[in-house]
């Protein structure tokens, strides 16, 4: 192992330790240590989560450009991107059943069914997309893990495009449930938007894409002329969908903003001019549109490109935490903030900043992000022509 | 009918002045003219006006009463007819508020709620600038919505409106995913995390006896929607620890034939509880008035706690 790879390690051991060590105190001491309250009731893991499985869906929707659409230049990234869909998949329904209250009642969701509620209905379709995922992936892989007949192939090629064109209208309903789950809230004048929907397939297909691109120019064995062609063809995907999900991002903002007068002009300036202004202006403007947009229109090379999806991809969650906390900030009837304090855990603030242990668990839940990708690398065949050796570089 | 049975109010109080001005005054003529006289005469007055036609409105026959004997009568009254024919409802006086918060700590204490989970704050509003202010006083039950924002929403159907009107969270479903509590336009859901009155109390040398000494009177039960519930936390907690909770309209007073704590201990008599099926009923007839109004009437949820001011 040279430095690199040690430093790596250690950070993430460091990772898994802390997300252990948050997992212990979740399952014992439940919610009292999370900073969420009962006034803004869902706080960073529920945005991660809503960061997490839009990675999936977008990573998932680009192997079906593959599988069902033929795109013969993404055909090398296919089953790559399948495995980050099913990884990134874990890692949201992990985030998410952490923030239950309840964990051992999820069966719930489908014992006691309600048809009329959208999360009932995001919970299903993204049952039903994880149940796909694995079977795309075992056709998808087995050709690779033991010996089959060209006919069988064949076969397997046909179950393949079959699944993946049932998975594409999936992956959009579910995704687009996640947006719809917030914007059908008529009592969050920020969240209650048709445009989420909309904005959420995009911001999925950004952001999976740009952590595909950052995967495919990092982790890849051949770095060759192919791939250098591939790793432009991605950045300008990624490139298309960031200027496209700014101009979404522009009618959000701009309409409510425009005479800047009613409820949700103030949400709009609060996330644009309040405390936490640094998040949309330097992690979200800056580093997440400018300066990608540069690396990917003006400089084009490998190294730019990885580095701007990069950015992209992590710097999506800081849009992800702007949708759902400033949706929760202000008080519904003026005075209520006063009205009853919590002296004991201050469960009834419309002040939110994630605690400690709210980031615990995230770092566990990459932590075994990273694992399970590592493992995938390193035991599956992933991706063409590579071997345990080289993987492990 | 049964007015007639009942002296209608001015004449009622005729006859009181008379009687009193007959027993004090006896012999004292007002303006020249015996107050009996003009009672029995009923011609022009001495003032010079023209006679007052007789009152189509009459005082209620409950003037005399106090508003909760009248509440308990009528709470009774209702809970003998069937229970979809029930409609509970509230009516909260703003302006005989005293902001007290009376109702509030009853609340905590029939329902012994934990820390950060409370079911009717009394918001307090300062208007103008010193020294020119006002207060009101705004307390905020669940509105009990005629079309609630919060039930459509939770995945399991752990929250919804039963037939008598009262939206009620099934503690033993609830998996504590806090939709509704972003669903409800007053804000009038709270969640369970599971914390006590005594978690930072008690640090010192005799901490451990205090402690053991207010956990005591902690534990018990408490008995919402009837039944007995038991706090508890850990891998898997007791409800109503991680489950979202609100007023419920005190059912498990309801059903023994009581008023709901908050409306008990109102000192002001500001609260009115009753059912809105009842047209002789106490709330039917303050919601009835022109100065009812519900908070936030633009969320559309039909709230059936009214606010008079
Ligand atoms: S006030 Fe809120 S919690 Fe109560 S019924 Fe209406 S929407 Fe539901
Ligand atoms: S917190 Fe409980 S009652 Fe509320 S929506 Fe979730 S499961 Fe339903």
């Amino acid at each position: 192992m040279n430095r690199n790879a040690k430093i790596l390690w250690a950070i993430w051991a460091l990772l898994a330790l802390l997300g252990g060590i948050g997992l212990i105190e979740r399952l014992f001491l439940g919610h009292r240590l999370a900073a969420y309250t009962s006034y803004v009731p869902w706080g960073m893991w529920v945005a991660a989560y809503i960061f997490f499985i839009g990675l999936s869906a977008g990573a998932f929707l680009l192997s079906s450009l593959v599988y069902v659409f033929g795109v013969h230049k993404l055909e090398r990234i296919a089953k790559l991107a399948l495995f980050v869909a099913a990884t990134t998949l874990v890692m949201s329904l992990l985030t998410i059943w952490f923030d239950l209250g309840h964990m051992e009642r999820n069966y719930e969701v489908f014992t006691r069914p309600h048809f009329h509620s959208m999360m009932a209905w995001m919970v299903w379709l993204y049952s039903a997309y994880f149940a796909l995922l694995l079977g795309e992936l075992y056709y998808a892989l087995r050709r690779d893990m033991k010996s089959l007949s060209a006919e069988a192939i064949r076969e397997d090629d046909r179950k393949l495009k079959r699944l993946a064109t049932i998975g594409i209208p999936l992956a959009i309903a579910f995704h687009g449930g996640v947006g719809a789950l917030f914007g059908t809230v008529s009592a969050r004048p920020f969240w209650n938007s048709p445009i989420y929907p909309i904005m959420f397939l995009v911001g999925a297909l950004l952001s999976g894409g740009a952590l595909m691109t950052f995967i495919v120019a990092s982790f890849w064995p051949d770095k060759d002329e192919a791939w250098l062609d591939l790793l432009q063809f991605l950045g300008k995907i990624v490139l298309g969908f960031l200027l496209f999900d700014l101009l979404l991002e522009w009618a959000e903002f701009s309409i409510p903003l425009w005479y800047g007068v009613g409820p949700e002009a103030s949400l709009v300036k609060y996330v644009l001019f309040g405390p936490f202004w640094y998040v949309y202006w330097v992690v979200h403007i800056l580093l997440g549109v400018a300066v990608p947009i540069y690396l990917l229109a003006a400089k084009r090379d490998a190294k730019s490109i990885n580095l701007a999806s990069a950015l992209v991809a992590v710097t999506f969650f800081a849009i992800r935490l702007n949708l759902v906390i400033p949706g929760l900030v202000t008080p519904e009837l003026k005075g209520l903030e006063n009205a009853y304090v919590d002296p004991i855990g201050n469960h009834l603030s419309y002040h939110y900043v994630p605690s400690f242990f709210e980031w615990q668990i995230l770092m566990g839940v990459v932590a075994l992000g990273i694992a399970i990708f590592y493992l995938g690398r390193r035991h599956l065949p992933l991706v063409p022509n590579s071997t345990s050796h080289e993987v492990s570089k | 009918m049964e007015q007639s049975l009942q002296p209608s109010a001015p004449d009622s109080r005729r006859a009181f002045i008379e009687k009193v001005s007959s027993a004090v005054f006896a012999g004292l003529a007002l303006n020249g003219v015996k107050l009996g006289a003009e009672e029995k005469t009923n011609t022009m007055p001495a003032s010079g006006l023209p006679p007052m036609p007789a009152s189509p409105f009459q005082l209620s026959e409950h003037v005399d009463q106090d508003v909760l004997i009248r509440m308990q009568a009528e709470l009774e009254r209702t809970m003998k007819k069937p229970f979809k024919e029930r409609r509970w409802g509230m009516v909260i006086d703003t302006r005989k508020c005293t902001g007290c918060s009376s109702c509030t700590v009853g609340c905590v204490m029939e329902n012994k709620l934990p820390p950060g989970v409370v079911y009717r704050p009394v918001i307090n509003e300062e208007r103008g600038t010193y020294p020119d202010v006002a207060r009101t006083f705004t307390p905020r039950p669940c509105m009990h919505c005629e079309d609630p924002g919060c039930t459509p929403v939770c995945p399991v159907e752990a929250t919804y409106k039963r037939a008598d009107g009262i939206v009620v969270i099934d503690y033993d479903v609830c998996i504590g995913c806090r939709y509704c509590l972003t669903a409800c336009p007053y804000q009038a859901r709270t969640f369970d995390f599971g914390e006590h009155w005594t978690d930072n109390a008690a640090k010192g040398a005799d901490g451990a006896l205090a402690l053991t000494e207010a956990r005591a009177y902690q534990n018990p039960p408490n008995f919402e929607y009837g039944k007995h519930w038991e706090r508890s936390e850990g891998l898997i907690p007791g409800s109503p620890v991680g489950n979202a909770r609100k007023c419920t309209f005190c059912t498990h007073r309801l059903d023994q034939g009581m008023l709901p704590m908050c409306v008990s201990t109102c000192v002001g008599r500001a609260t009115f509880f009753g059912d809105l099926n009842d047209p002789k009923s106490l709330v039917s007839e303050l919601a009835g008035q022109a100065n009812a109004k519900v908070l936030k009437p633009e969320a559309g949820t039909q709230p059936q706690v009214f606010y008079l001011s």
